[in-house]
């Protein structure tokens, strides 16, 4: 083993871009349950995210467009799961469920044609001035665009949730729906509202995968990451802050196991390969003392 | 404007009428996909869904009816008791692979010994591996409050290294040349899970989910236990009120549908799929939460749903092969199955008005 060919530097700009793809998945699904919503299928609509961009961005030749394309497919798929849990009210666990299984089937539909292909390029942005700062300038300001998207949307949802209007109201319809409703707020127009916001955060992720992280279509090719981002929000007590922490935490064992993977570590491979997994659960035993949002997974019915 | 009315308890005929709307609405819908991918709609449905059991052929395709129809049963029985009492393992395609790997290490330990014996060995060790995979989750639960649904999902991938590790690695077969894989347990008479009536696709997995389904049935309806989950499910409060234990409850729902996802496995690994392949599995263990719902979580109405389920695999293989249809389809088309059962089971708990009505 050769660990002297980890490279520090290298290894804390890839944590960014490792940590992305969740880190826009997670901060999606969590404005989606600060909503009172509990949706549990964040992996089917980051990996219809995933094809659409893709499909978007060789069709039209714009990363750009790919991103934008993930982002309405992320947020279609996610109104059928908020029609069927509140208009139809049903189960959130079993529907998320279902739209994971779904979003799995309806991407692979998708993608068929466009397995081995190469996507259109999309350049790291060389951030003038700030990325010429000796070592600080390589890990965070030499990445492609979409990371600093990331950030900005981290950044707006904390805002939106802290200090705005809409935000305490968003808030106070995922603690207690019923006296939200006593209040005259649109319990279920507002929820919709969050769970497109969510599909489209995830439907990003997805695609920063299939554009930027691999950058190619394969089946399946999202591989749990949905399901992090879940455990992400967990870990962050719901709030933006520790979710920035805890996806930044993740793509760190992501990208030090690839990188052990290529020092040529003793361990095998596919024991490396399980620690994202396991370092999330270690991580969901030691952080459950958070409080969820009061209505978190409840049908609302209004009975008049 | 249309306007939703709870029912006061749910009503009887829809619980039975939603599953075969649903069913008919897949189909409708189903066809309508199928057009669009340029196929005739009906031929495929018929294909689907008929061709299987009523085609010259079918003397070939019935058999597998039990053989994949299996696994999905016994499975899904196992997760029906801890869906109904509000318990999520996720994790059955985990705990199904862990009880195969487990079930088969023991049979090969013991290779090439020749006793009937080792069978019955290898279906106590695939029940007990799917069962401690499935306890992970549990105890993580009862002593830490952890979320089961995430860990129970983590657990499947990390199952899912492991697998490739084995079928690598301490598994694989001394004399297959390096190849991945184990040893043929199908051709081992010690660990065999041949067909009992030679042609019928009757092997011991297929025993061994009719009776799981008659337990569940006994448990569910006569038995304390099926008391205790129902109430769980319906009212925590009340449950904690009657004296139940909630984290015992959880781990023997646990355990139970971790148990039978190992015993499935297990049984596939001897049978059908006869070796410890990087990808043996085939995600029985997530169709069966769509066979659980589909059978409303009752035992009869599970081991219908698995063969349903069955059907649209067998199915969607001759569509492929005759058609051209793409595998991923009848995945879409199984997907879609739940979302239009989850769909109109609206019709189950609540009552469509017309109009504004009295405000009470």
């Amino acid at each position: 083993m050769d660990l002297s060919a980890i490279n520090p530097v290298l290894l804390l700009a890839s944590l960014m871009v490792a940590a992305t793809p969740i880190l826009l998945a997670a901060i999606g699904e969590l404005v989606v349950e600060r909503a009172g919503v509990l949706n549990l299928g964040v992996e089917g609509m980051m990996i219809t995210g995933a094809v659409c961009g893709f499909v978007v961005a060789v069709n039209t030749g714009s990363p750009w467009l790919g991103f934008l394309g993930a982002a309405i497919g992320g947020a279609l798929l996610s109104v059928l799961f908020g029609v069927l849990t509140q208009y139809l009210l049903s189960n959130q666990v079993a529907t998320g469920l279902a739209l994971t299984l779904f979003g799995l089937g309806v991407s692979s539909l998708i993608g068929q044609g466009y397995i081995g292909i190469k996507g259109p390029e999309f350049p790291d942005w060389h951030i003038p001035l700030l990325g010429d700062i000796p070592i600080i300038g390589p890990i965070v300001f030499q990445h492609d665009p979409m990371v600093y998207v990331g950030l900005l949307i981290c950044l707006g949802v904390w805002a939106f949730l802290k200090y705005s209007r809409l935000g305490l109201v968003l808030r106070a319809v995922g603690e207690n729906h019923d006296a939200a409703h006593a209040l005259g707020y649109k319990v279920i127009r507002i929820r919709m509202a969050a769970i497109m916001f969510g599909g489209a955060c995830a439907g990003l992720g997805g695609a920063y995968l299939s554009l930027v992280r691999v950058p190619q279509w394969t089946e399946g090719m999202t591989a749990g990451a949905g399901w992090i981002a879940l455990a992400i929000v967990v870990f962050a007590s719901w709030r933006p802050g520790r979710l920035l922490l805890g996806a930044y935490l993740f793509g760190g064992v992501t990208v030090l196991q690839l990188n052990l993977q290529a020092a040529g570590l003793a361990i095998p491979v596919e024991y490396l390969s399980m620690s994202p997994y396991l370092a999330t659960i270690v991580v969901l035993v030691i952080m459950s003392a958070g409080r969820a949002p009061g209505s978190l997974g409840r049908i609302f019915h209004a009975s008049r | 404007m249309l306007r939703l009315e709870k029912r006061p308890q749910p009503s009887r005929a829809w619980t039975f009428a939603t599953p075969l709307l649903a069913v008919a609405l897949t189909m409708v819908f189903g066809g309508i996909l199928f057009a669009a991918l340029g196929k005739n709609p009906i031929g495929v449905i018929r294909t689907i869904f008929l061709d299987p059991l009523f085609s010259e052929f079918s003397w070939f395709y019935r058999p597998q009816l039990l053989i994949k129809g299996a696994p999905l049963v016994l499975i899904a029985i196992g997760l029906s008791f801890g869906f109904r009492a509000g318990i999520w393992n996720i994790g059955a395609e985990g705990q199904y692979i862990v009880g195969a790997i487990c079930g088969a290490a023991a049979g090969l330990a013991l290779y090439p010994a020749e006793t009937r014996l080792i069978f019955p060995l290898m279906v106590l060790a695939g029940a007990l591996g799917g069962w401690a995979w499935a306890m992970i989750p549990g105890v993580l639960r009862v002593k830490f409050g952890t979320n089961e649904i995430l860990v129970s999902l983590m657990l499947v991938y990390v199952a899912e290294q492991l697998l490739a590790s084995m079928a690598l690695g301490l598994l694989r077969n001394p004399d297959g040349l390096g190849f991945p894989g184990s040893r043929n347990l199908a051709q081992w008479s010690s660990s065999a899970n041949n067909e009992l009536i030679a042609g019928s696709g009757m092997h011991w997995g297929v025993v061994a989910a009719f009776i799981a389904v008659i337990f569940a049935y006994v448990a569910l309806s006569r038995h304390i236990f099926g008391f205790q989950v129902k109430l769980s499910g319906q009212s925590p409060r009340a449950a904690t009120f009657a004296g139940i234990n909630p984290g015992r409850l959880i781990l023997i729902c646990m355990g139970l549908s971790g148990a039978l996802a190992g015993l499935a496995g297990l049984f596939e690994v001897t049978g059908p799929s006869g070796q410890i392949s990087i990808d043996f599995n085939v995600g029985y263990g997530f169709t069966a939460i769509i066979v659980a719902f589909l059978g409303r979580l009752h035992p009869i109405g599970i081991l219908l749903a698995g063969g349903l389920m069955a059907l649209t695999y067998i199915g969607g293989e001759i569509a492929q092969s005759n058609l051209g249809l793409p595998a991923a389809a009848i995945q879409m088309l199984q997907g879609m199955l739940l979302f239009f059962l989850l769909a109109v089971d609206v019709l189950t708990n609540y009552r469509i008005r017309i109009g504004q009505g009295a405000a009470a």
